[in-house]
């Protein structure tokens, strides 16, 4: 569903993303990990069409995403690093907005939807509040509202457990796993045990390549006894890469 | 263009979710009534609007670029542009919602001016046809004005640059006509080159539709203006 192939993103001389290539299933949960300025969110920016990659192709459902851009991104929902959305609108503002752009102009429909990911991310209490005033677990539920509102087949999340407190996260981990089955899902995140506890792939990147693509075992079996922590530490710092 | 409409509302209505678009409403009107009246708009006489179209060019010279500052830098400081821009909103759509957002903002610090010519009515027999040609190209003005605090906009996510260099360009487009430069490159410039930025001039095209003449020529320099500045819009945007 998601076909990334060789991407290349230039910054001046600065090579942030070098010949990442990957797909992904549908039914797949990809865990994508790797330190800090890997490259992690600059390869899911440009998956979604936010930045235009120096060489390379991403497609989604088979749509190029520079050349049929419009239906690309129709079938991604995207949460963006820290969530961005509008301060000054209130939750059910923002997320009639994000409807509307979406296609959803009955207003009817635009309710349906609403109300839909509005309990799902157990948004009830503040829907009228502006998102301003949220606290920051509230604004990535938000975010997390935003990007599942269309029921997209293919679901990209920049460190969607994020500033989370631990039942958030448990919660938010529950959705994702429960809407895994006809979707594909690329999830970023620092927290290890997260990927172990719901992802069935792990990518590890670094200096913008890919040094690992495999599932949780097969992961866990490259060092056995030792945590999952323990390897990614030792993939990401040693140079040696298998 | 089906998605221009979201990107409108929310535009348009983002100018009254907080305080800051009935403060520049205010402010406006507080400040181009006060110069009409000050510029001697009892005194004068007549039954006609001419004071308040004298001003009204450098009274839109602040106003408009405060207007048009938020449109793009804001959202590029706060990053919901990535999310404008991983929606299914082709970017053309997202400038002229954004633009026609603004410009109906404009219009209705324009239709609150409407107290003058209600007033004039009420003291004289005003000509509706001049303050209707006066109005009509206030409107296309503004549009140009707007469309370069756009692109302002655009190119800086700090809205404070934004409204300098868009109130700097803008100066410099209204000046070309006026008589203070005229009279400065007189003495040092050929009359050629003079009358050639004076082709360029946002007064000069102007003053002819605050005097009654709508003509084509005018017209077509506010539209081409405007929409050569929106597509350099779109192509910084889509950059």
């Amino acid at each position: 569903m998601v076909a990334v192939e060789n991407l290349v993103k230039d910054y001046g001389d600065l090579r942030a993303v070098d010949g990442v290539s990957f797909q992904v299933k549908k039914g797949d949960i990809l865990g994508f990990l790797g330190p800090n300025g890997a490259g992690k969110s600059t390869t899911m920016k440009m998956i979604t069409g936010f930045l235009s990659p120096t060489s390379g192709t991403a497609s989604v459902d088979g749509f190029d995403i520079r050349k049929h851009p419009l239906e690309a991104k129709s079938r991604i929902g995207y949460l963006p690093e820290s969530s961005p959305a509008y301060p000054e609108m209130t939750v059910v503002e923002f997320l009639s907005y994000v409807a509307e752009t979406r296609g959803f102009r009955s207003k009817d429909e635009v309710h349906k939807r609403l109300s839909d990911v509005i309990v799902k991310c157990h948004l009830q209490t503040v829907q009228s509040q502006s998102i301003e005033t949220l606290s920051k677990g509230y604004r990535q539920r938000v975010g997390v509202a935003q990007s599942i509102l269309h029921d997209p087949p293919v679901l990209i999340l920049d460190e969607p457990t994020d500033g989370l407190d631990p039942n958030q996260k448990h919660e938010v981990r529950k959705l994702i796993k429960a809407m895994a089955e006809d979707k594909a899902i690329v999830l970023s995140t620092h927290i290890l045990e997260e990927v172990e506890a719901i992802c069935n792939r792990i990518i590890v990147i670094d200096q913008g390549r890919v040094r690992v693509d495999e599932t949780p075992d097969e992961f866990k079996a490259r060092k056995p006894g030792s945590s999952i922590d323990e390897i990614f530490r030792e993939i990401t710092s040693s140079k040696a890469y298998a | 263009m089906n998605q221009l409409l979201p990107v409108f509302k929310k535009e348009f209505f983002g100018y009254f979710r907080s305080p800051v678009g009935y403060v520049i409403l205010a402010v406006f009107h507080i400040v181009i009534i006060g110069l009409t009246i000050f510029a001697g708009y009892y005194e004068s006489n007549q039954a006609s609007l001419d004071t308040l179209w004298t001003f009204l060019p450098w009274a839109f010279l602040i106003f408009i670029p405060a207007t048009g500052m938020r449109l793009w830098a804001e959202e590029e400081r706060s990053g919901s542009i990535e999310l404008l821009f991983t929606l299914p909103i082709p970017p053309m759509a997202a400038v002229l919602g954004k633009f026609l957002a603004a410009w109906a903002f404009i219009g209705i610090a324009l239709t609150l001016t409407f107290s003058l010519a209600l007033t004039t009515s009420y003291l004289g027999n005003p000509d509706w046809g001049i303050m209707f040609s006066g109005y009509f190209g206030s409107v296309l003005m503004s549009a140009a004005y707007l469309a370069i605090s756009s692109v302002c906009s655009a190119l800086t996510k700090n809205q404070v640059i934004a409204f300098v260099i868009s109130v700097l360009i803008c100066f410099l487009a209204t000046l070309f006509g006026s008589q203070i430069l005229i009279a400065l490159l007189e003495s040092i410039a050929p009359a050629g080159l003079i009358d050639f930025l004076g082709n360029f001039s946002f007064l000069a095209h102007y003053q002819t539709m605050t005097r009654g003449l709508i003509e084509l020529s005018a017209v077509s320099f506010f539209i081409t203006l405007t929409t050569a500045f929106l597509a350099i819009n779109v192509v910084i945007l889509e950059k």
